[in-house]
């Protein structure tokens, strides 16, 4: 038995000690895969149902509700899927380095199957940033394409999704993978930062922030209601998908366990 | 409602193939994704299922194979 297994056995609620967990420590169980598994299959219609709610709301304020803009005409309703997903490709990469670093301090099983669950979801988001961000380009600036420091670094960060996923998959060793991965993740992080103030700390032809946590928001309340609603939409979206895809790496990982044995075989009989 | 007519809707003021490219794409790659993570996570659950009831099945022909010698001496 590795010393990772010996502290998460506690957790799995055999020993007798669940009465005298404090709430905190009670959440902290669901860092064992054998607990996580099961909440995240429960958990994942409800964020589904969220997606689609939010998604609906959002698109009809975005498509159907919105009013035209008075400088991009209707140009400038690719807001509606560009800005949540940029928003996404930054935040999932925040979470993917937030496991990574506890990864790396704790040694925790599940938390480098956090990273690499969110990886690719990550990935598609930074794409979908980089896509719907040239279609903008193109009818606004005439051009798909500029090497300016905030389309550059999201380039990067589709590079460092790209990169992670790579090299997590080139090492066959599961736990020599995650901590490999997790550096890259860490290192990389520097990169958020940089795309987040890029339209500030250099003069780009990107435009500046039309959200912020600063100062009031530069847009009509509606088309920043649509905006919300369609980037929390991709967010609910975000959490459904990478669940489902870690329960894939759960199963995978923890195949020898008996817990996993145990619901395969309960499956296979129904 | 904003618009007047189908058309006018999906000509977005002249921007439909940007516009439409856009939303489009996000929908394309979203489905794409949930689509392969889904048949990923199924073919893991049943290659594993699989492999499983193939090492109970080769545990009780061994056990069988042990205990006929005993029977037929």
């Amino acid at each position: 038995m590795t010393a990772h297994e010996r502290r998460t056995i506690p957790f799995e609620g055999k020993n007798g000690n669940n009465a005298r967990m404090t709430s905190f420590t009670h959440l902290y169980k669901f860092s064992a895969p054998a607990a996580f598994y099961p909440l995240a299959g429960r958990l994942i219609p409800w964020f589904w149902g969220l997606a689609a709610l939010f998604g609906a709301i959002g698109l009809w304020l975005g498509l159907a509700v919105a009013p035209t803009d008075f400088q991009q005409g209707e140009g400038y309703r690719i807001i509606f899927v560009h800005v949540g997903a940029s928003w996404m490709s930054m935040f999932l990469y925040l979470i993917m380095a937030f496991w990574s670093a506890i990864g790396l301090a704790f040694n925790t099983r599940l938390s480098g199957m956090m990273a690499a669950a969110l990886a690719p979801t990550g990935a598609l988001f930074a794409f979908i940033s980089l896509w719907t961000g040239a279609l903008w380009g193109k009818p606004m600036w005439g051009t798909w394409w500029v090497w300016d420091a905030r389309l550059t670094s999201e380039l990067i960060l589709l590079f460092l999704y790209i990169g992670f996923i790579a090299l997590t998959r080139a090492i066959d060793d599961p736990r020599r993978a995650d901590r490999a991965g997790a550096v890259l993740a860490l290192v990389g992080v520097v990169n958020i930062p940089i795309i987040y103030f890029s339209v500030t700390w250099w003069n780009t032809l990107h435009q500046g922030a039309s959200v912020s946590l600063t100062k009031s928001p530069s847009m009509a309340a509606v088309m920043l209601w649509g905006m919300l609603f369609c980037a929390l939409a991709m967010w609910m979206y975000a959490i459904a998908v990478s669940l489902i895809r870690v329960r894939g790496i759960i199963l995978e990982r923890e195949r020898h366990a008996n817990w996993v044995k145990a619901l395969l075989l309960d499956r296979a009989k129904h | 409602m904003y618009w007047n007519s189908l058309s006018d809707f999906l000509a977005m003021g002249g921007y439909g193939r940007y516009v439409w490219g856009s939303f489009g794409m996000t929908a394309l790659v979203m489905a794409l994704e949930t689509w392969l993570t889904l048949r990923r996570q199924r073919a893991v659950r049943q290659r594993l299922t699989r492999q499983l009831l193939a090492a109970a099945k080769e545990e009780t022909q061994e056990e069988h194979e042990k205990v006929r010698p005993e029977e037929t001496p």
